[in-house]
């Protein structure tokens, strides 16, 4: 099941680059393939809700690599399963936003299917070599479609992308090994369940191997400049998908391995966690509000809310206790709805991009008169990101500064200010682009199509059920993390 | 000497037969297009001969057999590297036949000569005494000399000349620390020499083999191409016709490695001299330069040289991770068995990607990084080939490459050189930056001319079946693992 599940983009790449031609028959095949993915995923995500225990569903395992003691292992539980059905939904959403490419539409989609196979492995690998292998799986198509496809500087942002990125994973590689080197084994449920000691250099230095791939990831400040030029140089699909899933890879290794197989340390180093989580929202924040690129601007809030994901992880600082499981189910949600938000943005303003051919806030204006359909689901994300109640966006950061407040009440009552900024940039956004004056350049432009129609339906409507009835998402989250937490921080 | 001697180096008298027959073919066959047929089935006789003795030596009660009193041993650790190198001999073969077609005479002096030079390779891997390994990499190294100048023109004359020149050089350093060695221990045999380093009698204690042991590491640095010994390489690799170029990154490289590990872990495993730690500080320093000077390059050829140069140092950290060597857990020899494994890699990676540039070049007529641009167009599978081989280069899965690295720097940490893990991955990290510099020029550069290039049937075999092997020993490696771990077994242990 997880096997079909993981290897059916790939298998559907591959069927493309050899077997289909026309632009029309890609097209489609993709479609089907992403609708049979989401509906893959949708059925692992119930599998792993009904049973609601939070241990390791539709596992398989079988050796790989015998003399290294490497397995080729999979398995869903409650913290992965709800990212691989937001990777589902993003991977439809993410072919109807590139229903329109028209250059080299076969590469596109072989590659946008390949990364999903990517992504689906990061999610569900449980030995630590194939996590690895995923994890870097991802990197080769993701740059082909930010320098093929995109716009700008693409090649150097594309070139950006890919070095920050294998630079992390150089660190994460040695953490690999040099836990492997005292425990003998890549077995990530078998690491999570056991005291890492001895290790050959101190455990916090582990530690830190681990958190800079992943930091670099999510990203955090000082290591979060790729993501502003990736984000803003890659085509719609690209930016939906990176910013939708691929960030989210970074938090999950972080919950995953960080906090799991290292409690001690992260209690060690919350307060570290906690300031990096603080100068990413506020520092984020403050410098989305001077961009003037629609995309660059959601590219920064993003490296903003990211660092609310850090913030809740660090309310695991006290140890067990009544809020930590509040603050890092927080976490988790935080990835999930900004992963279905920032996707609906960049899926908008592409759409946007599409038409006015231009990204430029000041030269926008009065949208809304032509596209009465793109502007409200622009507002509605927006809303949704600045924190409004009834969608998804407030449950997940009331969370994180609930799980947080307990600990860290001084850092968390200045990361609230950054929601003050939040609905600054956002608001100001919106007034600029959707309101104001009509401009004139405009006047010949349409209103979303059908194919376009049909992922911002999607989106919308998931960020209003997540908002109006969290509990979908977040007893599948808990049911994990609190166990991860009453065994890991007791 | 006897029959069974003989019978021990069957693979190497038939391919040295093999290289006679193909020069008489020469002469009498007008239609030259047999001539890699021959060479191809010299080969197959010498694998088959090869997997007899494999079988021959396989069981519980038979071990390794030595022979040609007792100058050449047959263990599964000699088995690997004569399959490893047979293979790349096939494969060059079949890579180069539109490159050989194109002179009008001594197409079969091509072949015989690389035929040659993979019987001293093959030697090389099998022979545990001083002198037969010095005559082995000499019945090596002089036939690529020969084949270096094998255009004729300018540059490929100086190549030629450079390479011998240099080869002499690195052998006459090899001779000497040689000669050292035998000064102090009494005996060219490495178990001896091993056996009287572990008995303590050697004069003043087996320190004073320092000189004897840095002037062989000379010798070996310049066959290996490791800094500071590498300065031949971008020279050579770009004068040098581009099949021989191919054949001489990969199967030299294999065979002297095969030499060192041999040499070191057997001869001088006991000595007193912290050698490792020597291999240890040359792989940083091959891996930092050639990686560093490779970014700067902007001719192809240039550019793969400065890369073995960079491979050559990951390939150093498993010689240096020696005590990873001893059994512990179950794993015997991580080090030596990860450059083995990388080694197989590094050959399928880098014939691969010297094919696939020998058509392009011969398509464009210019090595110029910058003139590949839109390719990708132009030769759709070609590239694909080289972007795979790019990313095996890396260290990016599912390639060849990262488990090739992954074993190499496990191998690293396991023995406490995690500084040298790192400074392996971050060297990784680097040469991303030029490899796949290369892809992009491919794939996003503009599109100058829409021709098709085209290519023969052998030649995309060997491109293809290189390609695979990249791709196989990077998601299956499990046979391959065992492989290396039976041979270096074999030579560490002896079974």
């Amino acid at each position: 099941m997880l096997t079909f599940t993981l290897f059916l983009p790939l298998v559907g790449a591959l069927f493309i680059l050899f077997f289909v031609n026309s632009p029309r028959n890609v097209r489609a095949v993709a479609l089907m393939i992403a609708l049979v993915e989401l509906g893959l995923a949708s059925i692992v995500f119930w599998t792993v809700s009904q049973d609601g225990s939070g241990s390791f569903q539709l596992v398989e395992k079988i050796a790989w690599v015998q003399s290294l003691n490497i397995q080729y292992f999979l398995g869903v539980d409650g913290l992965s399963a709800p990212l691989i059905l937001l990777t589902g939904l993003l991977t439809l959403c993410a072919v109807f936003a590139s229903w329109y490419v028209e250059d080299r539409v076969k590469e596109h989609f072989f590659w946008m299917l390949t990364l999903i196979t990517a992504v689906m492995g990061v999610f569900m690998a449980l030995d630590l070599v194939l996590f690895f292998v995923f994890w870097e799986l991802e990197l080769i198509p993701m740059y082909f479609l930010i320098s093929i496809w995109g716009t700008g500087r693409k090649e150097y942002s594309a070139m950006k992308f890919l070095i920050f990125t294998i630079a992390g994973s150089a660190f994460m590689l040695i953490g690999i090994l040099v836990v492997f080197l005292s425990s003998g084994t890549f077995d990530m449920t078998e690491l999570a369940g056991s005291t890492l000691t001895n290790l050959l250099i101190p455990t916090q230095l582990v530690f830190l191997l681990f958190f800079v791939a992943f930091a670099i990831k999510l990203p955090i400040w000082p290591v979060h400049t790729w993501l502003p030029d990736a984000h803003t140089d890659a085509p719609t699909a690209g930016s939906v998908i990176l910013a939708g899933v691929l960030i989210k890879m970074g938090g999950y290794g972080l919950i995953r391995i960080n906090t799991a197989m290292f409690p001690e340390t992260t209690r060690e180093y919350a307060w570290l966690i906690v300031g990096l989580a603080l100068v990413s929202v506020i520092y984020g924040a403050i410098v989305t509000l001077r961009q003037s690129d629609l995309k660059r601007l959601i590219a920064y809030s993003s490296v903003s809310h990211m660092g609310l994901v850090l913030l809740g992880i660090a309310s695991l600082g006290a140890g067990k206790s009544a809020v930590a499981s509040v603050g890092l189910n927080g976490s988790a949600m935080q990835m999930f709805t900004h992963g279905t938000i920032t996707g609906l943005m960049f899926l908008v303003v592409g759409q946007i991009y599409l038409r006015t051919h231009t990204r430029f806030i000041p030269d926008l204006g009065g949208l809304v008169v032509k596209m009465p359909f793109l502007c409200a689901a622009l507002v509605i994300s927006g809303l949704a990101s600045l924190g409004l109640p009834g969608l998804s966006g407030f449950v997940s950061e009331a969370l994180v500064f609930l799980g947080a407040f307990h600990v860290w009440p001084w850092p968390v009552a200045i990361c609230v200010f950054g929601i003050v900024l939040t609905a600054g940039y956002i608001l100001w956004m919106i007034q600029r682009v959707v309101f104001g004056p009509e401009s004139d350049k405009f006047s010949g432009i349409t209103d979303a199509r059908f194919p376009e129609i049909v992922p911002v339906v999607l989106l919308v409507a998931s960020i209003l059920v997540v908002g109006l009835y969290p509990s979908v998402i977040s007893d599948v989250f808990s049911s994990t993390l609190s166990e991860l937490i009453s065994t890991r921080f007791g | 000497m006897t029959t069974n001697d003989l019978y021990l180096i069957a693979p190497e008298i038939a391919l040295a037969c093999t290289a006679l027959v193909v020069i008489v073919l020469d002469l009498v066959l007008n239609n030259k297009r047999f001539l890699p047929v021959f060479a191809l089935l010299g080969v197959l006789v010498s694998v088959l001969f090869t997997l007899s003795l494999c079988a021959d030596i396989s069981g519980s009660s038979n071990g390794p057999m030595t022979g040609l009193f007792a100058t050449v041993v047959v263990d599964k650790f000699a088995i690997f590297f004569k399959l490893l190198i047979l293979s790349i001999v096939a494969l060059v073969a079949l890579g180069s036949v539109d490159f050989v077609n194109k002179f009008e005479d001594s197409q079969g002096e091509f072949y015989a000569l690389i035929l040659l030079s993979a019987v001293g390779m093959m030697l090389m891997a099998a022979t545990k005494e001083l002198i037969s390994i010095y005559i082995s990499i000499e019945l090596a190294t002089l036939p690529i000399a020969a084949l270096a100048a094998f255009m004729k023109t300018n540059r490929s004359s100086e190549a030629g000349l450079k390479f011998l020149l240099l080869a002499a050089v690195s052998s006459a350093f090899l001779l000497y620390g040689m000669v050292l060695v035998y000064g102090f221990t009494g005996s060219t045999h490495l178990d001896v020499i091993a056996a009287t380093v572990t008995a303590g009698a050697v004069p003043f204690g087996s320190s004073v083999m320092l000189a004897g042991i840095a002037l062989i590491v000379v010798g070996f640095g310049f066959k290996i191409s490791m800094v500071p010994f590498q300065m031949w390489v971008p020279d050579v690799y770009e004068g040098s016709p581009t099949p021989v170029v191919a054949f001489l990154s990969v199967a030299s490289k294999a065979a002297a490695f095969a030499v060192i590990l041999r040499v070191f872990y057997i001869g001088f495993g006991g000595v007193n001299v912290d050698w490792a730690d020597m291999f240890a500080v040359l792989a940083a320093l091959s891996m930092t330069t050639g990686n560093l000077v490779a970014m700067m390059q902007t001719n192809i050829k240039r550019l793969l040289g400065y890369s073995t140069i960079a491979q050559a140092g990951y390939i150093l950290v498993g010689v240096a991770a020696i005590t990873a060597a001893t059994p512990d857990g179950g794993i015997v020899g991580l080090g030596p068995s990860g450059v083995l494994f990388y080694l197989a890699g590094y050959a399928a990676t880098n014939l691969a990607v010297f094919f696939a540039i020998i058509v392009i070049n011969n398509n464009i007529n210019s090595e110029l990084i910058s003139d590949f641009a839109g390719v990708a167009k132009r030769a759709p599978l070609l590239s694909g080939v080289i972007a795979i081989s790019m990313i095996s280069l890396v260290g990016i899965p599912p390639t060849a490459g990262f488990m090739g690295k992954l074993y190499l720097f496990n191998a690293a940490v396991s023995s406490d050189l995690i500084w040298l893990a790192v400074v392996g991955v971050l060297n990784s990290v680097i040469s991303a930056y030029y490899y796949l510099r290369v892809v992009k020029i491919m794939y996003l550069g503009p599109v100058e001319s829409e021709s098709r290039i085209t290519y023969s049937l052998p030649v995309l075999i060997a491109v293809v079946v290189a390609a695979i092997g990249i791709l196989m020993i990077g998601m299956v490696p499990g046979p391959l693992f065992e492989f290396t771990e039976v041979a270096v077994k074999s030579l560490l242990v002896g079974i």
